[in-house]
This record gives structure tokens, C-alpha cells and sequence, in this order.
């Protein structure tokens, strides 16, 4: 490995020459990807264009082709799936949800990687599990059943099982598609919350706005490659947009943060101008 | 409950500190730890004494009824009554023996496929796994003129095959709980007809002894069988067993599952060559015994109100129900013994048609 691929330090998780396929296709094609340690990195692009293929590759949970994930500074091969049940957690798009399950026995499945046969249940284990419902703001709807929370709630308590894992490292996937504008700024807020306190977040978002708004770190990714990556304020533009998207817009300043606010053009007021 | 599992002797039950709810007890002994939900506890505890009261009953009833005084000196060691130590020895202590570890084969085996499937319907003998045991065995009997131990290799045989052919045609990138029930239902009805095909164009006797082996039966249990049952599933249900919290988990998915640390594809394989062997190791005893499989899990789960995939209440409710069962089909008619996959099969479906309507209540 020659010194320019070494991932620096402070990247928790970085991919190198990552290629990953279903069958003959390839979803991501030797790509370069740098978490960087204790900032919420959000991965946006458009529709089919390996966001969540990438998310499930740096959690192990689909095979790689070619190339490799370094997980703080070690190939994930090295680890055995349970070692990296604990460094890092991810919640995929859709989880099945068990039929009859508490709030309480759902964030405790998250336990799972720290536990053997003979060591189901620690004091270790009932703490995990109060802190995680503290810090996602669920504690109240412990013996709840998952069925009978909103969407917003029910979000919340899936990050929850995640975040019983008690790793340093979470990846989400879509964690906010289906929720309307007010359950995703609290889940939103729930990652920046997160990320204060320690924890490196990743998530897939599809509203642009809200990913520049809340993102550290954004990786803008085109058909299986990224095409930007870094803070948002250095790295979208109105080309990069237009780019990716294949949307005519302009890039504003969010009057609230600062952050860029993309505004998609008027089809009618851009006929008249050109 | 603050002390930590050091600190805590030996078999004591600490419960879940306040603010948390106390539906766990969490048995500690020398740093190990178990965690059990309450209800579940005391619901496998009466399933148990049911257990052991049926097996009592499947002891004392019959033509030649025994009280508890002459069966217990019979079993420590009174042998004064010849006629009595007969009866409990040669026919009914190893036919209690062999309904309890088929009822729990058949029980895990159908919470087994039951979670992997994510759907009441997986069942083995739902998804045709059972039917082409029977398959195996009838092919045996009718073709190849086979006895007892040749129709059992059969249903072990024919087993594995149906399942295999089963999960290839299902298979599509990874095999959907939906996909894997309606191939099942297929490849089931059509073993289900190759079978009566079989037996119709069989000569007199082989049709006899088919029909009595389909019929699944109990009758003549002989110690060895008992052995030959328990040896499977001495390796089959630790097997199964300690991979609950495993199944568990697989019920999020298998992307969830993996993110918790499981190779999903991996523990899949091993829990359905599992599930398969149990089933086909349970028919080759003594033949299809209908119901149970389905049944069982779901009880089970009614029961205990679990949101896991408990095997061990499972297997319970499985051993439960075929001594019940068998139990009906000696004394409901007798002296005429019907077989025990007869009554399984008419209780299961008066269950399955509630199960249906609850769940298209649910629509």
C-alpha cells in the first residue's frame, strides 16, 4: 500500500478501490470513500445509484467484489462479524418488524454482538439498552408495541436497537424517507445530537436541503462512483447539482444556517431567458 | 437490582431494576447469565407438567388399565405384576417416549421454518416437506417391497429431496418467506398426488401397509425406534437450540441480522439442514403426523406472547400435542386405535381454518 492510499488517521472508515455487484453488475466500481472520525456524514445522489449499496458494503452486510473497507484502520475481513457488530451499526432501509414486539425487546435484540450463549444478560446489557431509549427519546414508550407508534416514533426506536449496539460508528439508510417534514428534522436531530456526543453518523438522506443543513461531511455519488466529496459549503454548487441530478438550479444561501439551500429553476422564467 | 452478575450467588433470579419492566427474570450462576421472559417461564413450566401428565395418562389408559400404585412400582423396580410390567415396558412407556420426542422435533422444526419464512404458513408440513418424506417411504413400501427400517430411510431420503427441490425452485437472489410457502404448497400437492397415485396402483397388501404408514401411527412402537429417534435428536436439537437467539434476530432481516454480527446465509443453512432433519427424522418414526409442525410455533407463541422465535416452548407444545393426541386416538373409539396423525390432522384443521380467519380478519 503506498502512502496516498493509507487512509488518514482520523477516518473511522474509509473505502479503497471498492467495487461491489449483484450477479454481472456492478453497483460501485472502485470508488474512494473517507468517513471522517466524529462528524455526520450524509451520502446523497440520485435514485439507484449504489447510496445504500455503499452503506451495506461498509457494514459488511453485502460482499465486495474488489477492493476494501478499512474500519479504524484494519480490512473488514480481519474482524470476525461480531467484531464489527460492535465497532459499527447500521440500520437498513426497511427491517422486517416482528409481529407482537415491544419497544423495550426490540431495542434489546440490539445486544445481540455483545452476548454468547452462556452470557445473555448482563447489568452491562440492561444499561445499554436504558441509555439507548434515553438518547433517542423514546424511554417513555418502552412497553409499547412497535406497531402502535407513528412513523417518526417508530424511527426513532429502530436508531435505538442500533444505538444498544454501543458502537462508536452508525450508519442509516434512509432513515427519513416516509416520514413527513417534522419526523424527519427530529430525526435529524437526533443524528446531530448523536454526533455531539460522540458517535460517527452516516446516513443516506434524499432531501438535499436538509443533508447540506445538518451535514458535516457530504459524499455526492453519481452511477456507482462519487463525484464530491467534503463540506457542503466547500464542495455543491450549481454545476455539481446539475451535474449529478441532471437539474437546472440555483445554489442560495439558507437564510436560517447558511448552509447551501438548492432552489431547482423555473422551467417557464428559463424558456424566457434563453 | 444493582449487584452485578460477581456479586450475585449461585442460582439466584435478580429481576430488572426499577423504571424497567419486570416481564425478564435473568438467572445468573458463576458469571453466566439467562435471560427468560417471565410469562414464558411459567407458561414452559405448566406445558411441562401437561407433558408429564399425559405421558402418566399414556401410561395408565388402555384395555388393561393400570393405577399410579402398579405403574410406579413397575418403574422402581416392583416386578411382581408380569402382565403390567408388559404393558408399561413393550407398549406404552416407549410409545410416551417416542410421541414426546416427535412432538418436539415437529415443534421446533416448525418454529424453525415458521421464523426463517416469516410466515405461519412456512411450516414443513405446510411447504411439502412432510409430504415428500411420506413420499420416500411409500416408494419404498410400494417399489421397492421395503420393511419398516427401508420405508424410514425413505422418509429421510425423500425428506431431503423435497426440500432441496423445494428451496432451488424458490430460490431467486435469496429465498422470500411468500415464495418459499407457495412453491412449497406446489411441490406438496403434487407429492400429495403421487402418493395416492402410488398406493392405487399398489398391489392389496403393500396399499395396506402405505396406507396405514401415511396414515401416521403411533401403534406397535418398539424400543428401538425410541432409540434410533433419540440419537438424532440428541444432535439435532442442541443443534437447533442454541441458535434461538440467533433465529431471533433473523427475524428483522437479513440486513438487520447481518448489522447485528450473523452471517445470515450461513446460520440459514445450518437451521434449515437442521429443520429439514428433525421433520424427516420424526416422519420416518412413524409416519406424517399432520399438524403439529404448524401448530405448535403458533400456540406456543399465543401462549407465551413472545416476540422471539422460542424453540424450547415450541418443542414443548409439540411433545404437548402429539400425546394428546395419541392419546385421543387410543381411547376415543376404542377398542378400535385410530391412528394419531388422524386426530393431529382434524385438530389442526379446525386450526388452521381459525388461523385463516383471523388472519383475513386482520386484511
Amino acid at each position: 500500500m503506498t502512502a496516498a492510499e493509507m487512509p488518514t488517521h482520523q477516518a473511522r472508515l474509509a473505502a479503497r478501490r471498492l467495487s461491489v455487484g449483484y450477479d454481472s453488475r456492478k453497483v460501485l466500481d472502485g470508488i474512494a470513500v473517507e468517513i471522517p472520525n466524529n462528524t455526520f456524514s450524509v451520502i446523497v445522489g440520485p435514485n439507484a445509484c449504489g447510496k445504500s449499496t455503499l452503506v451495506k458494503a461498509l457494514a459488511r452486510v453485502l460482499r465486495i467484489q474488489s477492493g476494501e473497507v478499512l474500519l479504524d484502520g484494519s480490512p473488514l475481513s480481519q474482524y470476525t462479524p461480531k467484531e464489527v457488530a460492535r465497532r459499527l451499526g447500521m440500520l437498513p432501509q426497511a427491517p422486517h418488524v416482528p409481529d407482537g414486539i415491544l419497544v423495550e425487546d426490540l431495542v434489546a435484540r440490539g445486544r445481540y454482538p455483545h452476548q454468547g450463549l452462556f452470557r445473555q444478560w448482563s447489568q452491562e446489557d440492561a444499561d445499554a439498552v436504558d441509555t439507548a431509549l434515553r438518547r433517542a427519546r423514546v424511554e417513555q414508550l418502552r412497553d409499547r408495541l412497535l406497531t402502535e407508534l407513528s412513523g417518526g416514533q417508530r424511527q426513532r426506536v429502530w436508531i435505538a436497537m442500533a444505538l444498544a449496539q454501543m458502537t462508536p460508528l452508525l450508519l442509516l439508510d434512509e432513515p427519513t424517507t416516509f416520514l413527513d417534514i417534522s419526523h424527519q428534522v427530529e430525526v435529524l436531530n437526533l443524528c446531530r445530537r448523536l454526533q455531539r456526543e460522540g458517535t460517527t453518523v452516516v446516513a443516506v438522506l434524499h432531501d438535499l436541503n436538509l443533508a447540506f443543513r445538518y451535514a458535516d461531511h457530504v459524499i455526492v455519488m453519481r452511477s456507482g462512483g462519487i463525484v464530491a466529496q467534503g463540506p457542503p459549503r466547500e464542495v455543491i454548487s450549481a454545476e455539481l447539482i446539475e451535474k449529478v441530478f441532471d437539474l437546472s438550479c440555483r445554489i442560495i444561501e439558507d437564510p436560517e444556517t447558511g448552509t447551501p439551500l438548492v432552489i431547482p429553476q423555473n422551467p417557464d422564467t428559463a424558456a424566457k431567458g434563453s | 437490582m444493582s449487584a452485578s452478575s460477581k456479586a450475585t450467588p449461585v442460582g439466584t433470579v435478580s429481576h430488572p431494576g426499577q423504571g424497567r419492566s419486570r416481564r425478564h427474570v435473568v438467572l445468573r450462576a458463576s458469571g453466566r447469565s439467562l435471560k427468560v421472559e417471565r410469562r414464558t417461564l411459567s407458561v414452559c413450566a405448566v406445558m411441562l407438567a401437561v407433558c408429564a401428565g399425559l405421558g402418566t395418562a399414556g401410561l395408565l389408559l388402555g384395555d388393561y388399565p393400570l393405577t399410579v400404585r402398579q405403574v410406579i412400582g413397575y418403574l422402581f423396580g416392583d416386578h411382581t405384576d408380569p402382565l403390567a410390567g408388559f404393558f408399561v415396558r413393550e407398549q406404552r412407556l416407549p410409545r410416551v417416549l417416542l410421541a414426546v420426542l416427535v412432538g418436539a422435533a415437529l415443534g421446533v422444526s416448525g418454529q424453525v421454518f415458521q421464523s426463517l419464512s416469516g410466515n405461519p404458513l412456512g411450516s414443513p408440513d405446510i411447504i411439502g416437506f412432510t409430504t415428500g418424506s411420506a413420499t420416500g417411504a411409500v416408494l419404498q413400501i410400494i417399489v421397492f417391497d421395503a420393511g419398516p427400517a427401508g420405508a424410514a430411510g425413505g422418509a429421510l431420503l425423500g425428506g431431503f429431496a423435497t426440500a432441496l427441490v423445494v428451496y432451488l425452485l424458490a430460490h431467486r437472489g435469496g429465498v422470500s418467506g411468500l415464495r418459499l410457502v407457495l412453491v412449497g404448497i406446489g411441490i406438496g400437492l403434487m407429492l400429495g398426488a403421487l402418493n395416492t397415485l402410488l398406493v392405487a396402483r399398489a398391489s392389496l397388501v403393500a396399499a395396506q401397509t402405505a396406507a396405514q404408514w401415511l396414515a401416521g401411527s403411533l401403534n406397535a412402537t418398539t424400543w428401538s425406534q425410541v432409540g434410533l429417534v433419540s440419537a438424532a435428536l440428541v444432535l439435532l436439537l442442541p443443534m437447533a437450540l442454541v441458535r434461538g437467539r440467533t433465529l431471533t434476530a433473523m427475524t428483522l432481516g437479513d440486513a438487520s441480522a447481518a448489522a447485528l454480527g450473523i452471517r445470515p446465509e450461513r446460520q440459514r443453512l445450518v437451521l434449515v439442514v437442521c429443520g429439514v432433519a428433525l421433520v424427516a427424522v420424526a416422519t420416518a418414526a412413524c409416519g406424517p403426523i399432520a399438524f403439529i409442525a404448524l401448530a405448535a410455533p403458533q400456540l406456543a407463541r399465543r401462549l407465551t406472547r413472545s416476540s422471539g422465535a422460542g424453540l424450547l416452548p415450541a418443542a414443548l407444545m409439540g411433545a404437548c400435542l402429539v400425546l394428546g393426541s395419541d392419546i385421543l386416538a387410543q381411547r376415543l373409539f376404542a377398542p378400535t386405535q385410530l391412528a394419531v396423525g388422524v386426530v393431529s390432522g382434524t385438530l389442526g384443521g379446525i386450526y388452521l381454518i381459525w388461523l385463516l380467519a383471523m388472519e383475513r380478519s386482520r386484511l
